[in-house]
């Protein structure tokens, strides 16, 4: 796997993308956990943030986090907890769309029902979204959880939003 | 004149360690502090910390600065904290001299040292490289983080390294806008977690590129940028203008040795650690016996290396003052091993060749 | 230039402090630096070069680079940018290297 195109730009490559997702019937249960950290650096909150034991890191803190995608149950614990805001959640419960949860630290924040412009990597405007669910719970410490959900073909590309209204 | 056991310069990540270890294992302190906030470079960081839990990781710096400061305040009397207070000197006889706020000179006279007074940002040099609107990356987030006030409009940021693309991340937050971030290296430099972030924000990072130069009248207006070749060499006809009011520079933190050479402690220059650093030996000690130091001022790391440099230190100093904690052996062997977790990566491999070079 | 909404930040400002700039009456906020007020109020020019009269604001705010130094009730060379404001005090744009005593 070729780290260069992100070590140039921060744009991860397709291939690396697709390598930290999970098989897309896991997707098709219900909400799991992707994490995209892909470089060693001494960090592991991922795993001690985790309940049910999917992430590990191991004894050096400098791995980088495996997703066990069938023990996951993708409760979010690990997004607010990401010093790097590296883990996102999809879902693809429903056959037409994936709803993606993403930690969202800006100000306004979305509400349920706003439509809004989804991103890609580079933050470019892929597609319109519909923001689902605001989470923005005390023990989140100050990084709400936003799910959107937009067509389904766009499960590898998305990966931001940005709201419509002036900011 | 303050008679102490125990003086440590520096009430940041490393300094605060370092008090709260030496007043655990029993010993009087003072801390002095130059800025008139407590927490040195913490009290900005609004980002979560990396590391493991034992160094705070998921936490964020600025309620790690409070955790410390609780921590302290439990030690009560045996510890003094003074802020705008400017240690001056570390003379030959062991007399420290310090300025508080403009007119009140006094003496300090300690048993040890501790010195943690960590690290400045580095200059770029350009053509008007001193326009008002040119900051560190370090200081513009003071601006914005600790006194709420934003540094301008749009900013152009110099250095990919964490700080800059963390800063970039935060004037986001803030509700300035980002224009690039440069790096005249051909990688980035910081964690790629943090690259990504801003990056799928829309911000561009332009790596092999650099600042040609800067335009303003009274103050920063545009910014010329060109590429750069693999020797670090403009490239005619890559110039860009880039319209912006501010522009940080972050491209690298320099120790503040400046005590440490005063009081005589052997200093070298030492690439991989960013600069002039105190030979050390593995309780953090210099050449000079009573003199210990702690994070960036022994080489530039994350602020969680700083903190366990700081526990270190603290500990061991107050064993120079004759206060050896009970668990002392437990707790050093702790501390080192915590340290060589935090460099065990590949990007700890440098600060590994830099500290094998400064250890005697 | 203040920040009022902040995603984690909450600024919890001082009382309001009145002080003089250059003649000019400004507000700026108990526990805060000379030059964030100053820069809250527009003001990024804190002092000209002693040589080339050059336009110089801070750089590093942590009262290191020299870059901030500006005349303080009268005493040249303060560190702006690590001196808490006070009401009344009256802070000018330092032209030069200052004349001590």
């Amino acid at each position: 796997m070729s780290m260069e195109l992100l070590e140039k730009t921060g744009i991860p490559t397709d291939d690396m993308i697709r390598s930290a997702f999970p098989p897309v019937e896991r997707i098709n249960r219900g909400r799991v956990a992707v994490a995209e950290c892909y470089q060693n650096i001494p960090c592991n909150p991922c795993q001690s943030s985790c309940g049910f034991s999917a992430i590990t890191v191991g004894e050096d803190i400098n791995n980088t986090p495996k997703v066990t995608f069938d023990k996951c149950v993708g409760c979010g614990a690990c997004l607010t907890k990401c010093p790097g805001l590296a883990i996102m959640l999809v879902d693809g419960r429903n056959e037409d769309c994936i709803e993606f949860s993403i930690p969202y630290e800006l100000l306004p924040l979305p509400e349920v029902g706003e439509t809004v412009d989804a991103l890609d990597r580079s933050g470019e405007y892929v597609t319109e979204a519909e923001v689902t669910q605001v989470l923005n719970q005390k023990g989140f410490d100050r990084t709400p959880i936003v799910r959107f959900r937009v067509p389904r073909e766009h499960l590898y590309t998305v990966r931001n939003i940005r709201l419509r209204r002036g900011s | 004149m303050i008679k102490t056991e125990l003086l440590i310069i520096g009430a940041g990540p490393a300094g605060l360690c370092a008090a709260i270890s030496a007043a655990e294992a029993g010993t009087e302190v003072l801390v002095v502090e130059r800025s008139p906030r407590i927490g040195g470079q913490l009290i900005k960081q609004t980002h979560m910390f990396f590391g493991s839990e034992r160094q705070y990781a998921s936490t964020r710096g600025i309620d790690i600065a409070g955790i410390l400061m609780d921590k302290l305040t439990k030690y009560g009397d045996r510890v003094r904290i003074l802020t705008e207070t400017t240690v001056l000197g570390i003379y030959e006889d062991g007399m420290v001299t310090a300025l508080h706020r403009e007119d009140d000179y006094f003496k300090i006279r300690p048993n040890a040292i501790v010195v943690a007074t960590g690290a400045s940002e580095k200059a770029l040099a350009f053509p008007n490289n001193d326009l008002p609107g040119i900051y560190g990356a370090g200081a513009v987030q003071t601006l914005m983080n600790v006194y709420g006030v934003k540094p301008g409009d749009r900013v152009l940021m110099v250095g990919a390294g964490n700080i800059g693309l963390i800063v970039s991340y935060q004037l986001m937050q803030a509700g300035v806008e980002v224009a690039a971030i440069l790096d005249a290296a051909p990688k980035i430099g910081g964690y790629l977690v943090h690259a990504a972030k801003v990056r799928r924000m829309g911000v561009p990072i332009m790596t092999s590129h650099t600042v040609k130069a800067a335009m303003g009248k009274d103050s920063l207006e545009q910014v010329v940028i060109c590429m750069v070749d693999d020797r670090f060499r403009p490239i005619e006809g890559t110039e860009q203008t880039i319209d912006c009011d501010v522009c940080c520079i972050s491209v690298g933190l320099t120790p503040l040795g400046e005590l440490l050479a005063m009081a005589g402690c052997e200093m070298k220059y030492i690439p991989q650690l960013s600069g002039t650093v105190p030979m050390r030996n593995a309780d953090y000690q210099t050449t000079v016996p009573n003199i210990f130091a702690a994070g960036d001022v022994t080489g530039i790391e994350e602020a969680s290396s700083a903190m366990v440099e700081g526990y270190l230190a603290g500990l061991c100093a107050a064993k120079h003052t004759g206060h050896t904690h009970t668990e002392y052996e437990n707790k050093r062997a702790d501390y080192i091993a915590q340290l060589s977790q935090l460099r065990g990566g590949p990007v700890g491999k440098r600060i590994l060749d830099g500290i094998a070079q400064q250890l005697n | 230039m203040r920040i009022e909404e902040h995603p984690i930040l909450t600024f919890n400002r001082g009382n309001k402090i009145s002080f003089i700039f250059d003649g000019q009456r400004m507000t700026g906020y108990e526990g805060e630096t000379i030059a964030a007020a100053l820069h809250a109020n527009g003001v990024r020019v804190l002092a000209h070069s002693p040589e080339k009269h050059r336009p110089r604001g801070f750089y590093c705010a942590i009262g290191n680079c020299s870059s901030c130094m500006m005349v303080v009730d009268g005493v040249p060379n303060v560190k702006t940018c690590i001196t808490e404001l006070r009401e009344g005090m009256v802070v000018e744009t330092q032209k030069g290297k200052g004349k001590i005593i």
